[in-house]
């Protein structure tokens, strides 16, 4: 058994390392991949492009305007001197906000009447329309507040202030609220589980489609051994790129890592054992290269957009929820984020280890019985 | 260039579709699918955000507060809990992700008319959500504020002061600031930009593996003519597709479609061609469907998710990141698809985007058709 299994991984070892190309695709598109799409996974809404309506020019809109500058959230590039210009630069996507105050603004608020500030938001990107309005709206809550201390000090005659709540936020597990510490992990595991797919999910049909299937067939060689010789070399391959992808996570992008390195490994070889199950499973099941393709991205997509890395499973219909149980991609995602950003161990985690070892043997067994079939 | 040869290749990609009714029904059904799934699925929109009370005031200050909270559609309360381990607890486990510590104080200070600070503890791991969750709990405090503020002078000046600013928020585009019209427009861009590559990206490598690309080789067919043959099949499944997905958004999702119906289509097909292209080039650059596959895939989906604006706005990545994304195709038919449905702009703020999708289509059919030699090697 050892002879043949040995004779099986050195054939599949030629067979990847003949191809240079296949040498990059393994070892280098993924530490490429993490470099670009490291930095392109921001959802952190910082210098939005805002143009300024202001219709009564006085020192109180400035100073308004001017809050909204310190704030950091907001760059004002323009001062437009109308509806249409305004409308103009948000048609064209070139200011996201427009901050307009009416004439009389700074009337209104020294008479005790009610002041009119209107926000006009770019609302084609919900997510960060929603952000900026939070902030426009924290930002004149904090105006509006001090004008009605000052009334009030006014009134009392001293300089006591009203009393307020003073809120102190504190982010755990990511005190900066860095979408990049959120989003890289993920990306990571993104990563290993497309390597590891296109791999294996080529893996026998591809003996079919060219026929070598039928030598193979011909040789002493059992279906677990064919099968274990078509795995161990992939399993090898992608935690090695599971080493590479984390260290340049950690060492480039300064994600934390909290949790144990140790676990860290563990938690990737079960993983990798359901990834390699299904690829192989897709491979076993698909007559044609292009079947196996299709069907490995059509496992792949939902894999990532129902698994919580960019949607949040919790937003999700109950249907959809109970869906992403069947994802893989969903358990691991929970544990690589746990271990890099919360440093929680096994006592934590180990729900989600026992899910993939259930899935990762089931559809190695799967996988080996088809193929068994397939060979009959 | 004989139409006569580009018809026979046609025919012949046709015949080698339709004999293959799996992929066929992959090529259409799935996309369907998938814009199904994903525009039922697919929200960033944060509600009911899962909240801890810790109330050491218990005092009906402290209750009036909380209850601004509860009444919120954003937060719903889970429980309240009485230490700091609970809390820790309730946010280890993500029972809760955001948890309030109300200080002994409370009532007192309030009452006093001194700042009494409150404790909004917050996972961050989902910076996202986290952020959500801060801005609105901000907003809640803020009013909460206001309100002692308006009561203490009314009691001080037995009148009622107006509220000093009117904060009028204003949505353009996606009033109800649905993500759902925001990601249905991108999701038919990413989805038709791995279709479209995917369906092309084996087909000449196919030939090349099977043996079949020397039978090709011997007949008089040019390259041209084979190019062109071979991308008139996948090019018509890939434009049903696009109208399937626009009668979805339409009539399943609702997504308002503002702006020219002509316009989309025109830009879809540019983008089609383009793709495919793109696909065909892959393939005959690789020769092997392995290779091609995973070029495919690494150069189609990931990107056109991460790096088109599908999710991840590009005025928010660093400089030089965004100078890459004008490389991604997807880039430009999300905005021009986004533009057209949500803005309801034309030709005259998208010629920008238009041109240079024209561009990339027109790059990737000549690159496909110089790269293609008609030669054993």
């Amino acid at each position: 058994m050892r002879e043949r299994l040995k004779h099986m991984l050195i054939k599949e070892f030629i067979q990847v390392f003949r191809d240079p190309r296949m040498r990059a695709v393994i070892f280098v598109v993924p530490v490429l991949q993490l470099l670009v799409f490291g930095y392109a996974v921001t959802t952190d809404v910082r210098h939005v492009a805002t143009a300024v309506y202001d219709l009564d020019n006085s020192v109180t809109s400035r100073e308004l305007v001017s809050r909204f500058v310190e704030s950091g959230y907001f760059d004002v590039v323009e001062h437009v001197g109308s509806e249409t210009r305004a409308r103009a630069l948000l048609d064209r996507g070139e200011v996201r906000v427009v901050l307009r105050m009416d004439k009389g603004f700074e009337e209104d608020l020294r008479a005790g009447r009610t002041a009119q500030f209107q926000t006009l938001v770019d609302g084609t990107d919900s997510n960060t329309a929603g952000i900026v309005l939070g902030y426009s709206a924290k930002i004149t809550g904090q105006f509006s507040q001090e004008v009605l201390n000052a009334q009030l000090r006014r009134l009392l005659g001293s300089t006591r202030q009203p009393g307020q709540v003073e809120l102190q936020t504190r982010a755990w597990f990511n005190e900066n609220l860095e979408s990049r510490n959120f989003y890289v992990p993920g990306v990571v595991a993104m990563i290993v589980t497309l390597v590891t797919l296109l791999l294996t999910s080529m893996a026998v049909v591809r003996e079919k489609e060219i026929g070598t299937m039928e030598q193979i067939m011909v040789t002493p060689i059992t279906p677990a051994e064919f099968i274990l010789g078509k795995t161990l070399p992939f399993a090898l391959f992608s935690f090695v790129d599971v080493i590479i992808v984390a260290l340049v996570g950690v060492l480039w992008f300064e994600v934390p890592i909290r949790g144990s390195l140790g676990l860290l490994l563990l938690a990737t070889a079960l993983y990798l054992l359901t990834t390699l199950g299904i690829g192989l499973l897709i491979s076993t099941v698909s007559q044609t290269q292009q079947q196996a393709m299709m069907t490995t991205f059509f496992f792949f997509m939902p894999a990532v957009l129902l698994s919580g890395f960019m949607f949040p499973i919790a937003n999700m219909p109950r249907v959809v929820q109970w869906l992403t149980y069947l994802n893989p991609f969903r358990y691991f995602l929970v544990i690589i984020r746990g271990i890099f950003l919360k440093g929680v161990g096994p006592s934590v985690l180990w729900p989600q280890m026992l899910a993939l070892v259930i899935m990762g043997l089931v559809t190695l067994w799967l996988a080996s019985r088809r193929f068994r079939k397939t060979l009959a | 260039m004989k139409l006569r040869r580009v018809r026979a290749i046609a025919r012949k990609e046709f015949i080698h579709i339709f004999r293959d009714p799996r992929s066929l029904g992959m090529a259409i059904a799935i996309p369907m699918l998938l814009l199904m799934l994903y525009g039922y699925a697919l929200t960033l929109d944060v509600d009911n955000v899962p909240l801890v009370v810790w109330d050491q005031s218990a005092s009906q200050a402290s209750r009036e507060f909380i209850s601004r909270f509860d009444g919120s559609r954003y937060f719903s309360v889970r429980g309240y809990v009485r230490t700091y381990r609970e809390v820790e607890e309730a946010i280890d486990s993500a029972q809760a992700l955001v948890a309030l510590v109300i200080p002994r104080g409370f009532a007192g200070r309030i009452e006093s008319g001194r700042p009494a600070s409150v404790q909004l503890i917050v996972d961050g791991s989902d910076s996202n959500t986290a952020t959500l969750a801060v801005t609105y709990a901000d907003a809640v405090a803020l009013a909460y504020s206001q309100q002692v503020a308006v009561g203490q002078i009314q009691r001080h000046g037995n009148r009622v002061p107006r509220a000093p600013l009117e904060f009028r928020p204003r949505v353009w585009f996606n009033a109800d600031m649905e993500s759902r019209n925001y990601i249905i427009p991108g999701l038919i861009a990413v989805i038709m930009m791995v279709i479209a590559a995917m369906l092309t990206s084996l087909t000449v490598a196919r030939e090349w593996e099977r043996g079949t690309m020397e039978q090709l080789i011997s007949t008089p067919v040019k390259g041209r003519e084979l190019i062109l043959g071979k991308l008139i099949p996948y090019f018509s499944i890939g434009l049903f597709d696009v109208l399937l997905a626009v009668l979805m958004g339409e009539f399943v999702f609702r997504v308002p479609l503002r702006g020219s119906v002509a316009l989309l289509f025109t830009c879809a097909a540019i983008f089609l061609a383009g793709a495919m292209s793109l696909g065909l080039l892959i393939s005959i650059v690789t020769k092997s469907q392995l290779l091609a596959n995973q070029l495919a895939m690494v150069m189609t989906f990931v990107p056109a998710l991460l790096l088109s604006g599908f999710v991840f706005a590009i005025a928010n990545m660093p400089k030089p990141l965004q100078l890459i994304t004008y490389l991604i195709p997807a880039r430009y038919f999300v905005a021009l698809l986004k533009g057209i449905y949500l803005k309801g702009v034309g030709l005259e703020i998208l010629a920008g985007e238009a041109a240079l999708l024209t561009l990339f289509g027109a790059a990737m059919v000549l690159l496909a058709n110089i790269t293609f030699k008609k030669k054993l090697v």
